[in-house]
């Protein structure tokens, strides 16, 4: 399995899915071939919400409930052998997935739990747990960690928690008129105050793609921890967190067609190791005696309890099917329906929240109609078997930036086609007219 | 008609075009009359209503006023509830409120009750709202508005 090192979903010298493959790509995917709205065909725009899933990786969770099903790192049986084997190669195919070393990798029930698991290491050690390795990890009233103005509650909500509970506090980077991080005050934003940097590889809103070596210099320059919520850049683009420099990284697997209720913490592994445990209990110990307990080395430290073993085996599988698909053509796909959705901006009366261009973006488009809520353009899409997302896609300051309450977003992943967004495009066109909007 | 046509009818779309009770009114208590403000938010979608509510000392609904931004419906079931109420006695609010319950969970079927859905009158134009769960709330937002706005004014108290 190979993993490229550059983020580039603007090159052009990679390939896109071709006709064929993406025929083929959309075959492996049951759920495609039903049908809503009184017999209509489903034209599902809502991947950035949660994509569908193959079914090489429905087989997978079936076929581990059938034949393997046992608890792992415990056992001496044959079943808890395969089990633990299915469960820790899932976790090989994650991280060479997104250029990780295997113990760099934790499981996690989705991202926001990972994010949170980084953020609560900090009340801990803050709190004097995890001895003098945890120091990093340390905040002291007056420390800064920054966020960015365009960042998913699951990435803003743990941090102003962490703040409130250390008295460090909060700051964040502010978002362009064109949906871009304004990056022009970073000097005076991240500075030797700052501890933790944390940022979205790409916006589940705007779909733009972060600067991430331009953020990640700033961190290091002074000393701070970055955090990346990869939720949207993992399942569409080539992504090498080792290349990238992160810190640590979070993803959801049902968002890059794995299961729900999985996902993965991705830790520098000097970091992981210096890190206090959040979660504790059953599996995540060396020694426990009645007075106190001494903790496994990563990832088991972060895997307190009973694991998702039948969906980490689908995630793994789901990380195997984009590799072999390659990330490449993924992302060039994704920047072909990025640019057939920008096209809506063409609709009289429809405004696109974000970059307009194709460059550094991938295919979420959230946009507004004029004299049109967006829960009545959902309702009107709807109707014709599309389906979109409307409301604030937990992104409440991002939309209170843009000084709109609430928008619809498309958005794409591999199964994607382009008759799918021109079917959006042309209903989208009628929504005025339905709510005789002049 | 179809589904979509039933939920969106000409009611809901003129009203939420030309919304009834829309622009807050200053609340002069006194006279014996209560007042109360009630703000509610769908954090789902971000639907967000204010409402100022006035009752006589007769314990009627002398009027009702408010501000919101929303989906059509929502804001348009705002309107046809103040349509509704105003002039109304406390009792009858209630139960045009518990009728509007129902209707919304009739999943478009409607009342099945004739002296009902007269008195629920422009409001019976939601039941095909309720055959979409997830814009159930949005049609009762106004009314929960109403109901909180009614209990802080101290009239349900008193009544
Ligand atoms: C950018 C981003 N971050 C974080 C999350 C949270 O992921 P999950 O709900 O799977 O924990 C999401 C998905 O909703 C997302 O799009």
């Amino acid at each position: 399995m190979t993993t490229t090192a550059t983020v580039r979903p603007d090159d052009a010298s990679a390939t896109a899915l071709s006709t064929t493959e993406l025929a083929a790509v959309r075959a492996d995917f049951p759920l495609l071939e039903r049908t809503v709205r009184g017999g209509q065909p489903l034209v599902y725009l809502d991947s950035a919400a949660t994509s569908q899933k193959p079914q090489v990786v429905l087989d997978a969770g079936v076929d581990f409930y059938e034949q393997r099903n046992a608890a792992v790192h415990r056992g001496a049986h044959q079943l808890a052998e395969e089990a633990t084997e299915a469960f820790e190669q899932a976790r090989a195919a994650v991280a060479a997935f997104v250029g990780a070393d295997e113990g760099e990798i934790v499981w996690q029930p989705g991202a926001t739990a990972a994010i949170n698991v980084v953020a609560y290491a900090f009340s801990n050690a803050t709190l004097g747990r995890g001895g003098d390795a945890a120091e990093r990890f340390r905040l002291a009233p007056g420390d800064e960690i920054v966020v960015t103005e365009a960042e998913h509650h699951a990435n803003l909500v743990p941090w102003q928690e962490l703040c409130a509970r250390t008295g460090a506090v909060l700051r964040w980077i502010p978002v362009s008129d064109d949906g871009r991080l304004d990056l022009s005050n970073l000097d005076a934003l991240v500075t030797e105050r700052t501890k933790v940097l944390a940022f979205g590889h790409v916006s589940n809103v705007t779909g733009a793609v972060a600067p991430v070596a331009t953020l990640v210099a700033a961190a290091r320059r002074v000393g701070a921890l970055t955090v990346l919520d990869a939720c949207q850049s993992v399942p569409n683009m080539p992504v090498d967190f080792h290349a990238l420099g992160v810190d640590f990284a979070a993803f959801s697997g049902h968002k890059m067609l794995g299961p729900t209720g999985v996902g993965a913490l991705y830790g520098r592994r000097e970091l992981l190791e210096a890190m206090p445990p959040t979660i504790t209990g059953g599996s995540m110990v060396e020694v426990v005696t009645m007075e106190s307990t001494t903790y496994a080395p990563p990832p088991q430290r972060f895997e307190a309890g009973t694991q998702m073993v039948a969906q980490a085996v689908g995630m793994g599988c789901a990380a195997q099917y984009l590799d072999e698909l390659g990330m490449e053509g993924v992302a060039r796909h994704e920047t072909e329906l990025a640019a057939e959705m920008l096209k809506i901006a063409d609709i009289p009366g429809v405004q696109v929240i974000g970059p307009l261009d194709t460059a550094n973006r991938l295919a979420v488009v959230s946009f507004v109609v004029d004299g049109v809520h967006a829960h009545d353009v959902g309702q009107v899409l709807d109707d014709k078997g599309i389906a979109v997302r409307v409301g604030h896609h937990c992104a409440q300051p991002l939309h209170r930036r843009f000084g709109v309450a609430a928008t619809a977003r498309a958005s794409a992943s591999v199964y994607t086609t382009v008759e799918e967004v021109v079917a959006f495009r042309e209903a989208l066109a009628g929504v005025r007219a339905f709510f005789g909007a002049e | 008609m179809s589904t979509l046509e039933q939920m969106y009818q000409q009611v809901i779309l003129d009203h939420a075009k030309r919304p009834v009770g829309h622009g807050l009114v200053e609340l002069a208590a006194g006279h014996g009359h209560l007042a109360g403000e009630s703000h509610q938010v769908n954090p789902t979608c971000g639907d967000e209503v204010t409402l100022r509510v006035d009752v006589t000392p007769a314990g009627t609904v002398a009027g009702v006023s408010w501000e919101g931004q929303g989906c059509s419906i929502s804001q348009a079931s705002v309107s046809v509830m103040t349509s509704l109420v105003e002039g109304a006695d406390l009792a009858e609010v209630a139960r045009l409120d518990g009728l509007f319950h129902d209707l919304m969970s009739s999943r478009g079927k409607g009342l099945d009750d004739d002296a009902a859905e007269d008195a629920l009158g422009d409001a019976t134009a939601f039941t095909g709202v309720s055959q979409y769960p997830a814009r159930i709330k949005c049609a009762l937002l106004g009314w929960a508005a109403l109901k909180d706005s009614l209990a802080r004014s101290g009239a349900l108290a008193t009544s």
